[in-house]
C-alpha cells in the first residue's frame, strides 16, 4: 500500500504502551494518563474533584484539604533555588490552593547511591528554611536508595495537609461568568531557568526560578474578600494548560489580554529563540485567582501590598461560552485558542 | 520554515578554524556560528536560525521602512481614514 | 525586542489593513509557503482581521511536514540500532512514521536527543567516539547552510563517526508544482522570507512570469506578513507580475554568498519525495560524492523500507492548499496533536497543528 488518500480506518499513533516523557509534562498527555488509568481504578468523589488537593470531610463539620507532589527535577540546584525548596513550595502551594491553612509536609527521599551527603544536607537545609517561610512543619518522612544511575540524585515526594475554614468553597469548578482573572505576576520564570540551567540547548540567562511558598499571599487575599471562586498555581504545563482546565471545570470560557500578560524580557527572548509560547511554561511562585468582579481591586490591592503578590494584575475575565474554551485577545487585536499544551515542549525550527 | 530570531552580536571569535560569536537575543546569550557573516562586526544584529546567523539585519533599511509605514499611517489619520480596529463581530465562536 | 517589537505594533498593523481593504477591488487567493508564517497568522489571530475577500492558503512549507514517509522510517529504523545517537531537531520527534515514531523509540530504549543547532550534534559525536552520530539534517533552503557546515566541521575535525541523514528541499521546485498544477487556485504568493534570505529571490521572476503570478518575499511578524498581502494585492489589482521585496531589512535579490557556496560545495540537486505530494524532480539536496562518507543512507543499512501511509489522512490535499483542515473529517476526531495520523498535525508548524490549536471551533475561515 503507496500513499493514497481513500477513506479508510487508520490506527492512531499509540502511544498507549509505553510512558513517554510527555507523560509527565502536566498537559493533554498527562490528563489522558490520569483520566485512563488512575481515575477509574482509584475512584471516589474527592478525587473527581480534579483539583490541586482533595478537600475531605472529617465528620463534625471538620474538613482539611491533602495534596501530594511529586519532585524530579533537573539539575537539583538552580538559580532561584533547588529540589528541596520545590518540594516544599510545591505542595504548600497546592494545598493553600484550596484555600486550607497549610500545616503539616510529610516526604519521602529516594536517594541515588553515590550521592554525597553535603549535597543532600543542602536540599534538607533549604527545605527547612522555605518550610520556615511558609510556617509549616515537616512531620513525617522516609527514606530509600535506589542503585547508581536511578534516581538522578534526589527524588523527593512531599504530601501536604492543611484545615478549612467552614464555609470556605474554592475549585476549579467555582468560576462564574461575570468573575475577573488575576494573575500574581510574571510567566515563565521557572521553567526557563532550570532550561538553562539544564545546558543542552547551550544558552545563558539571567533569569531565576520563581519558587516560593504561597499560602501567607492566599491568606491576604482571603482576608481582603471570601469572594474568590478558583484558585491555582500554574506549574507544568504553564497558564494555558491550568486555564483550558478551570474552563472545562466550570464550564466556562476565560478570555485573556495577551497585552496584560507579565513576561521578563529575558523569559520572552529565550522562548523566542526556541519557539516557546510562555503560556505552557512552568512556574512555581505564581497563582491565578479567579474572583468575584465587585471585589477584584481590593484583592488586588492586598496582593500587591504582600510578598510574591507586588506585580499582580488583571489578565482576563470569564464569559459564559463557549463552555470550556480559552481565548486570547492577541497584541494585534486578533482572537485565538489557547489549548492546552499537548506532549513535551519542543524547541522547534519551522 | 524558518525559525530565525534577531540577536545583537556581542562577541566575535574563531573555534575550529570556524567564525563564531556569543549573540545577546534580549537577556538570553548564545553562541552562533558567522561563517556566513564573515563581515560582521560587534554590535550588528542578525537573524539567527539553528544556531548559524543567516544574514546581518539592516538597520538603516529597517527604519526607512518604518518611518515610510507610519508616515502613510499618520497621513491616512489627518485625512479621516480611520484604520479599522476591531475585528468582525461574527469572526469569534 | 529590538526587530521583532515594532513588527507586532497593532497601530502599524492595522492601518496597513485599512490600505489593503482601500485596495482590494475583488477577491484573491494567495499562498504563504512558510510553517513560520503560517504558525504566525493564526496565533496573532491576524486572519480574521484581514478582509474576508483575501483567501489565505497554507503551501507545503513545514519541512517536518513534507519529509517522506520513507526517510521517517530509516531514521527510525538507524535510531532503534545499538551504538547509535540519533540527534534531530525538536519537532521531528513526534511525526510519525508507518508504524511509530522517533518518541517511541526513546522510549523503548534508544538513544534519540534533540539539539538546537547542527554543531551541537557534531560536539556529541566529538564527546562519544565510540558510538555511531546521526543526525537528521531536514530543512529548505534556510537550514541547508548549518546543516552542510555540519558536515565540514566533522571533516575538519576529523570524526568518523559522524554522519547525516538529508532531507533537504527546495521550494522553487515546489512552485511549479503547485502553480503548475491543474488544480491550482493561488493568485498570489508570499514567498519564504528566510529561506530568500540564503538563496537570494532572483529564482523566482521566471516562475512568477511563467504562471502569470505576483510574489512578495515576506517575513515572519504580523506586520510583514499584511505588508506582503498588501504589496501581492497591490500587484493582483494593477494586473503586474513582479517579484517584490517585502522583507528588505534582511533579504537581498542576490542572497547570502557564503552561504550558497557551503550548499554548492557539500550539497547537489536531486530529485525528492514530499510527503503527501510525491516526487518533486530536482526538488531536493542529497551529499555530493565526495561527503559519502557523511551520508547516513550509505552507513547503515537502510534500503529495503515499506513506508504505509495512513489512508485517512489527507494532508497532500492540505499541503497542495486545496483543502483547509477543517474539511478533514479525520480533524479533530481520529486526528489530534496527541494522536497525529499525518504530518501537518504533528509539526507546530504544519498547517492542522496550528488549526487545532488556535482555531478549532472559532469556526472555519
Amino acid at each position: 500500500m503507496g500513499i493514497t488518500e481513500g477513506p479508510a480506518c487508520p490506527l492512531p499513533m499509540p502511544h498507549h504502551d509505553r510512558i513517554i516523557l510527555g507523560h509527565g509534562s502536566g498537559g493533554k498527555l498527562t490528563q489522558e494518563l490520569v483520566s485512563r488509568l488512575f481515575y477509574p481504578c482509584f475512584d471516589n468523589p474527592a478525587l473527581r474533584q480534579g483539583d490541586d488537593s482533595a478537600v475531605l470531610n472529617l465528620g463534625a463539620g471538620e474538613r482539611i484539604a491533602l495534596s501530594t507532589d511529586a519532585h524530579v527535577v533537573w539539575p537539583l540546584f538552580f538559580p532561584g533555588g533547588d529540589i528541596g525548596r520545590l518540594a516544599v513550595c510545591g505542595t504548600v502551594n497546592d494545598v493553600a490552593m484550596s484555600g486550607a491553612e497549610v500545616r503539616y509536609l510529610s516526604a519521602g527521599f529516594i536517594l541515588e547511591e553515590g550521592l554525597e551527603v553535603s549535597i543532600l544536607a543542602r536540599i534538607v537545609d533549604s527545605m527547612r528554611l522555605a518550610a520556615e517561610e511558609a510556617g509549616v512543619y515537616i512531620v513525617a518522612g522516609d527514606t530509600k536508595v535506589v542503585q547508581r544511575g536511578k534516581a538522578d540524585g534526589v527524588y523527593i515526594t512531599a504530601a501536604g495537609v492543611g484545615l478549612l475554614p467552614a464555609g470556605r468553597q474554592i475549585g476549579g469548578a467555582q468560576a462564574q461568568p461575570g468573575d475577573v482573572v488575576l494573575l500574581s505576576g510574571s510567566l515563565g520564570d521557572h521553567g526557563i531557568a532550570v532550561l538553562a540551567a539544564r545546558g543542552e540547548l547551550g544558552f545563558e540567562t539571567a533569569v531565576s526560578s520563581d519558587v516560593a511558598p504561597l499560602n501567607h499571599l492566599v491568606a491576604a487575599m482571603l482576608q481582603a474578600s471570601p469572594n474568590i471562586h478558583v484558585l491555582r498555581d500554574p506549574t507544568r504545563g504553564g497558564l494555558g494548560t491550568t486555564l483550558n482546565e478551570i474552563a472545562g471545570q466550570s464550564r466556562v470560557c476565560i478570555q485573556i489580554d495577551e497585552n496584560a500578560l507579565p513576561v521578563r524580557p529575558e523569559v520572552a527572548a529565550a522562548c523566542e529563540m526556541l519557539g516557546f509560547d510562555p503560556l505552557y511554561i512552568a512556574n512555581e511562585g505564581k497563582l491565578v485567582a479567579i474572583v468575584a468582579p465587585q471585589d477584584a481591586e481590593r484583592i488586588l490591592q492586598a496582593m500587591r501590598r504582600t510578598r510574591y503578590g507586588e506585580e499582580a494584575l488583571r489578565i482576563g475575565e470569564v464569559l459564559p461560552a463557549p463552555s470550556g474554551r480559552v481565548l486570547m485577545r492577541t497584541r494585534i487585536g486578533g482572537t485565538r485558542l489557547v489549548d492546552r499544551l499537548s506532549g513535551e515542549l519542543l524547541p522547534r525550527i519551522c | 520554515m524558518c525559525l530565525g530570531v534577531p540577536a545583537k552580536i556581542i562577541e566575535i571569535y574563531t573555534q575550529n578554524s570556524l567564525l563564531m560569536g556569543k549573540v545577546d537575543f534580549g537577556g538570553v546569550l548564545r553562541e552562533a556560528c558567522l561563517a556566513y557573516v564573515p563581515e560582521a562586526k560587534v554590535g550588528d544584529y542578525a537573524i539567527i536560525h539553528v544556531g548559524f546567523a543567516l544574514n546581518l539585519l539592516d538597520e538603516a533599511e529597517a527604519q526607512e521602512t518604518l518611518d515610510t509605514l507610519r508616515s502613510i499611517m499618520d497621513l491616512g489619520d489627518e485625512l479621516g481614514l480611520q484604520p479599522d480596529l476591531q475585528p468582525p463581530a461574527e469572526s469569534v465562536a | 525586542m529590538k526587530f521583532l517589537d515594532e513588527y507586532r505594533d497593532a497601530e502599524l498593523v492595522h492601518a496597513q489593513i485599512a490600505e489593503l481593504k482601500r485596495t482590494l477591488t475583488r477577491p484573491w487567493v494567495i499562498m504563504e509557503i512558510c510553517g513560520g508564517q503560517t504558525h504566525a497568522i493564526l496565533r496573532y489571530g491576524l486572519e480574521q482581521l484581514l478582509p474576508p475577500e483575501i483567501e489565505l492558503v497554507h503551501g507545503p512549507g513545514c519541512p517536518v511536514c513534507v519529509t517522506s514517509l520513507e526517510l521517517i522510517d530509516k531514521a527510525i529504523a538507524i535510531a532503534t540500532q545499538p551504538g547509535v545517537i540519533f540527534i534531530s531537531y525538536g519537532d521531528m520527534l513526534r511525526v510519525p512514521g508507518s508504524h511509530k515514531d522517533l518518541f517511541s523509540v526513546r522510549s523503548a530504549g534508544g538513544d534519540v536527543r534533540v539539539v538546537y543547532s547542527p554543531l551541537d550534534a557534531v560536539r556529541i559525536a566529538q564527546q562519544n567516539p565510540d558510538k555511531e552520530v546521526v543526525f537528521f539534517a531536514i530543512g529548505f533552503e534556510t537550514t541547508a547552510p548549518a546543516n552542510a557546515m555540519s558536515v565540514l566541521q566533522a571533516q575538519v575535525l576529523g570524526l568518523t563517526n559522524y554522519s547525516i541523514l538529508v532531507s533537504q528541499v527546495r521550494v522553487p521546485p515546489a512552485l511549479h508544482a503547485i502553480l503548475g498544477s491543474e488544480h491550482n487556485r493561488v493568485q498570489g504568493f508570499l514567498l519564504a522570507g528566510h529561506v530568500c534570505a540564503v538563496m537570494g529571490y532572483w529564482e523566482y521572476p521566471p516562475i512568477a512570469a511563467r504562471y502569470g503570478i505576483p510574489m512578495a518575499v515576506t517575513g515572519f511578524e504580523p506586520l510583514d506578513i499584511v505588508q506582503g498581502i498588501l504589496q501581492t494585492v497591490q500587484m493582483l489589482e494593477k494586473g503586474d507580475v513582479q517579484v517584490q521585496n517585502a522583507y528588505s531589512r534582511l533579504v537581498t535579490q542576490s542572497g547570502n554568498q557564503p552561504a550558497q557556496d557551503v550548499i554548492n560545495q557539500v550539497f547537489e540537486e536531486c530529485d525528492r519525495n514530499w510527503r503527501g505530494i510525491g516526487l518533486i524532480p530536482n526538488s531536493g539536496w542529497r551529499l555530493q560524492p565526495q561527503y559519502a562518507a557523511f551520508d547516513a543512507e550509505l552507513r547503515f543499512d537502510v534500503q529495503d523500507i515499506q513506508p504505509q501511509e495512513s489512508a485517512l489522512c489527507i494532508s497532500g490535499l492540505m499541503l497542495q492548499g486545496l483543502r483547509k483542515p477543517f474539511e478533514c473529517p479525520a480533524f479533530g476526531m481520529q486526528c489530534t496533536p496527541e494522536t497525529p495520523l499525518g504530518a501537518t498535525m504533528v509539526s507546530a508548524e504544519g498547517a492542522c497543528a496550528a488549526y487545532y490549536r488556535y482555531k478549532r471551533d472559532l469556526g472555519g475561515a
